[in-house]
């Protein structure tokens, strides 16, 4: 996919989506438009309906906890019969990050929304089946923000204390 | 319900006669069956809660996460070159294609050419992963079936391809022999030769295998019009590789978006008309086929050269400079400490793993490591496809289809 090649499709959003299309870029060869979160399944819909985006490879989100706002969710998806592809951005902040579920528009996107929530933390509204899909069901936090620590479980030493609790009394 | 079922039967036998026929039949409860986490047919730990009704299944809901290693979380802490021992792990049966999956992620994001010969190298050992995964599959999903003896030839004859990779990487299995922007090591002498010997005996096992299945008439009984998935609805669910194809898509990313020189190479794509267990059974046999097709080919115009790039800022330097050049000990300290940084950006590259698209999507924020690694795992998309596929199908069925999707479960759950 060249610049070229993808250029008219930016275009051809820009026209019709003026106000929700916040940016769109190319990097390595790869489309990545910008979405305000409250036109997100409008513009799905058009990208399916009338662009051939047709199938949907994976839905994600990334997070900046120093952006605001802080989390990019990220649908991509490809059209099989013209070979392209495109990236579909939107934006969430906190405290309560959510963004429009895309699974009525790709129905695909079912387990990888949930995986976005289980991982990140992130509610679509709509989902059908919203709830944890890695993890189990109990689990506390989400393991894929930059704030959640690997190895993060607390090791208690005998010189330390953990929430006002004295080492003697978490050793039992 | 259950209280109607009782009061039908207080009411009792021998005071009015009991009505007859399938209207009549007193109202069903829906058992639900645990069928896993450590059922044989689920190839790992995958724990399927079916809705029954009698022996039909009306609804499933497929339980996975028993094999969540948090890779993409790992991935973030190691530099893109430690992370190469992470891709190999998670689809522990064709790890080679990982390996180039998760390098090619890394090459288009900093943008480093990679040598012919490297490249070779790397469609050889994808394509021998490939026959080896597909052997295991066949083994495995016949031993589900019952075809008990067959297990023991698919194992055998996958053997001889990690041979291969032992005899290359000194690993049967997590081969981890990508570096960005090349191989790590040139093939050894002999090895060749003994590719080809592997390339010569193939078909014939293959044909003992398929004589022994292909029109075994409880083998169709089992497999045909089971499972059936039509092309629209495949897309729908995002399925990919030989159950997209099985289903009439014409869908392979080396033909499609070819990588790694693919376009070079002379093979076919086989597609399936009837979507079911079995046309996906016979797409995974021919593409072994056509995969010894691309393995002669690549044996015979396999090109000399170098098999890493020259870039010393992302390739170690040869062994042998590292006692002469000053700059050479420079470049590989500043590799092995900390690596190499790429730019700010954001970018997916994708692989045909035998189970279908594998996809790497890196983001980067210009340090050594990955910001964010997302990784697109087939078997994670085939296996959303199975509550559609198994509603409406005996148990017994089941076990084909989950046979059939081929899902790998440290794949699925990364």
């Amino acid at each position: 996919m060249t610049v070229n090649a993808s250029a008219p499709l930016v275009e051809r959003l820009g026209e019709r989506f003026k106000q929700a299309l916040q940016e769109s870029s190319e990097f390595r060869g790869d489309l990545s438009i910008v979405i305000d979160p409250a036109s997100v399944v409008e513009v799905a819909r058009y990208l399916k309906d009338e662009e051939g985006f047709d199938y949907l490879l994976y839905a994600t989100a990334v997070d900046w906890p120093a952006r605001e706002p802080r989390f990019t969710v990220v649908w991509e998806v490809r059209s099989l019969a013209d070979k392209t592809r495109i990236r579909l951005k939107t934006t969430a902040t906190m405290p309560d990050p959510h963004v429009p579920s895309l699974t009525s528009v790709w129905p695909a996107s079912n387990w990888h929304e949930r995986e976005t929530w289980d991982l990140l933390g992130i509610k679509f509204d709509g989902h059908p089946d919203l709830r944890r899909i890695l993890m189990p069901q109990s689990w506390e936090g989400f393991p894929l923000r930059k704030d959640y620590v690997s190895f993060g479980e607390p090791v208690i030493f005998s010189d330390q204390k953990l929430e006002g609790l004295e080492p003697d009394a978490i050793r039992g | 319900m259950a209280e109607t079922r009782i009061a039908q039967e207080e009411s009792g036998p021998g005071t009015e006669p009991l009505p007859f026929g399938p209207e009549h039949e007193p109202p069903t409860e829906w058992m639900e069956l645990n069928m896993g986490p450590h059922h044989p047919s689920t190839h790992g730990v995958l724990r399927v809660r079916l809705k029954l009704d009698g022996e039909i299944v009306r609804d499933a809901d497929a339980d996975i996460g028993y094999l969540h290693t948090g890779f993409e979380k790992s991935f973030e802490d190691k530099t893109y070159t430690q992370g190469i021992t992470f891709s190999d792990r998670m689809d522990y049966l064709a790890p080679p294609i990982n390996n180039v999956g998760f390098v090619s992620a890394v090459e288009k994001l900093i943008g480093v050419e990679v040598p012919p010969r490297a490249q070779a190298i790397r469609v050889i050992m994808m394509e021998l992963a490939r026959v080896a995964s597909h052997e295991l599959w066949l083994g495995t999903t016949g031993l589900d079936l019952g075809v008990y003896s067959g297990f023991f030839y698919a194992w055998r004859d996958r053997d001889l391809a990690l041979d291969l990779n032992e005899a290359y990487s000194g690993v049967r299995m997590m081969t981890s022999f990508t570096r960005v922007g090349g191989v790590a090591w040139d093939l050894p002498d002999g090895w060749l030769d003994q590719l080809q010997r592997f390339i010569d005996v193939m078909p014939g096992k293959l044909d003992d295998f398929e004589s022994m299945l292909t029109d075994n008439p409880i083998w169709h009984q089992r497999l045909k019009g089971v499972g059936v998935i039509s092309a629209q609805d495949a897309i729908e669910a995002g399925v990919t590789g030989p159950v997209l194809r099985a289903s009439g898509v014409n869908y392979d990313v080396r033909k499609a978006f070819p990588y790694c020189g693919y376009e070079n190479y002379d093979f076919d794509v086989p597609v399936g008309t009837n979507g079911d267990c079995y046309d996906r059974y016979r797409m995974r046999v021919a593409e072994m086929r056509q995969s010894l097709r691309i393995l002669q080919q690549a044996v015979d115009n396999l090109p000399g050269g170098p098999w890493i790039s020259a870039d010393r800022k992302v390739a170690l330097p040869p062994r042998a400079e590292l006692s002469k050049s000053m700059e050479a000990v420079i470049h590989h300290f500043r590799l092995v400490s900390e690596g190499f940084k790429g730019p700010v950006g954001d970018v997916y590259a994708f692989v045909e793993s035998p189970r279908g698209e594998l996809g790497f999507y890196l983001v980067s924020d210009g340090t050594n490591k990955p910001y964010r690694m997302k990784v697109r795992p087939p078997s994670f998309c085939n296996l959303q496809a199975l509550r559609k596929l198994v509603q409406g199908v005996l148990v017994a069925d089941v076990i084909a289809i989950m046979g059939s999707l081929d899902f790998i479960l440290g794949d699925c759950d990364r």
